[in-house]
């Protein structure tokens, strides 16, 4: 029987693949890359494209990776996928958008954060938290 | 009868509040068990991803990502995670008074913060007190997703990269069970190298296509991941303290109408009790 290894494939989101294989296929940002058994330590970003498993038997299933990272270790491989598109201009675009959605909201800001005023105001909500348990327990309910 | 009808009318209001309440604590619940599902199914990932970070700290690798040095303190970016919405008891005051705790340490250290906030309660408080926000994302709704989260930690890794904060910190609830939530602040930049694993084994990884960008690339989901987890830890959170609160509620409902029923009874054997005397004082005077 031909020797096997263990493979992941995980998103953030949820585990999408995790068994013993006997070859996985990626698309390295380097190139299309053939893993088997007992592979040196490597770790590379991985292309949006297909991950392709072997499995014990000969069997074969495909993923479609938007991108992510591959991990390799002698008798373990990991695939961390990316559930979106991951582009420079992209997550630039997006962080421009945050920043900027935080900076509308703050045109009136004063010059300092009130710490004082954050604790009295968090020490008011409390008590009237505690307040409401007195009183539910005073109750006998 | 016209005796009562205020109290009648009161009982019904409450009647009408206590069915919301009880809605409102049903839907938690089924909201709840969802979002721990969600928090499971995004574990390996994180699991995953630690490990390899793990392998990273112990192997030799020739290039220090600025992630993992040390430097002094001069600013620190907070990473706040709240809910978008209220009535779930104090659970974000809760969080909220352990934050503002550790700001105000650095603070006296004379260290300056930004914020990033994530949900709008906690934009809402920090920036209404005049907080350093400098991105934010809300209304992510019940099912995150990580590209809506990308925006708002970039800003901060950006930051931290630039060398505007020297620490990034992330606060958010652990769902500890249904009934405990526990506020949670954490260091998350610069990771903290585990000393006890340190040097176990002298291999290195070989890189594609070099060491900088494979590690770059990495560490910026590791962040990711670390915010995305909490986001949903905290939505299983927010649900959990709804659900009791709710219950609390429609609790507290029912005892009111109980107590109103008896006022009302009490008043309508009264009026019933008079009515009686009249007629029979009446015929007797006949």
């Amino acid at each position: 029987m031909a020797m096997t290894m263990h493979v992941d494939i995980v998103s953030a989101e949820e585990e999408i693949f995790s068994g013993p294989a006997e070859m996985v296929f990626a698309s390295g940002v380097m190139g299309d890359l053939g893993i088997l058994p007992r592979h040196a330590p490597l770790l590379t970003q991985l292309k949006p494209g297909e991950v392709r498993i072997k499995k014990e038997g000969g069997e074969e299933e495909f993923y479609y990776v938007s991108g992510g990272m591959l991990e390799i270790q002698p008798h373990v491989v990991t695939v961390l996928a990316d559930t979106a598109l991951r582009a420079k201009d992209i997550d630039e675009a997006a962080a421009i958008e945050a920043r900027e959605r935080a900076e509308k909201a703050l045109q009136d800001k004063t010059s300092e954060f009130e710490y004082a005023r954050a604790q009295a105001e968090l020490a008011e909500a409390m008590a009237q938290l505690q307040a409401i348990k007195k009183l539910r327990e005073k109750g006998g309910r | 009868m016209a005796v009562g009808k205020e109290i009648r009318v009161k009982i019904n209001s409450i009647k009408n509040t206590q069915k919301i309440t009880r809605a409102m604590e049903m839907v938690a619940a089924s909201k709840m068990r969802k979002a721990q599902g969600r928090m499971s199914a995004s574990r390996p990932y994180a699991e995953k991803m630690q490990n390899v970070i793990g392998h990273l700290a112990n192997a030799h690798p020739e290039y220090r990502h600025a992630y993992m040095r040390e430097r002094e303190v001069k600013r620190v970016g907070y990473i706040v995670i709240s809910s978008d919405r209220g009535l779930c008891g104090g659970l974000n005051s809760n969080l909220f008074k352990t934050v503002v705790g550790s700001m105000k340490a650095f603070h006296d250290q004379g260290v300056e913060i930004d914020l990033c906030t994530i949900g709008s309660k906690a934009h809402g408080f920090f920036s209404r007190l005049g907080g350093n926000v400098v991105s934010q994302a809300d209304h992510l709704g019940d099912a995150p997703q990580i590209t809506d989260l990308i925006g708002a930690v970039k800003v901060m890794l950006d930051a931290f990269d630039e060398g505007r904060i020297d620490q990034l910190i992330l606060a958010y609830n652990e769902f500890v069970n249904t009934m405990t939530q526990q506020p949670q602040v954490k260091r998350i930049l610069p990771i903290e190298p585990s000393e006890d694993e340190e040097l176990k084994h002298h291999w290195d990884y070989l890189y594609e296509p070099e060491a900088k960008d494979v590690l770059d690339a990495l560490l910026i989901r590791y962040v990711e991941s670390l915010v995305y987890q909490g986001v949903v830890e905290n939505i299983a959170c927010e649900q959990a303290a709804r659900m009791v609160a709710m219950k609390a509620a429609s609790d507290n409902a029912g005892t009111l109408i109980d107590e109103l029923q008896l006022i009302y009874n009490k008043a309508r054997q009264a009026a019933i009790t008079q009515e009686i005397s009249e007629i029979v004082s009446g015929a007797a005077a006949v």
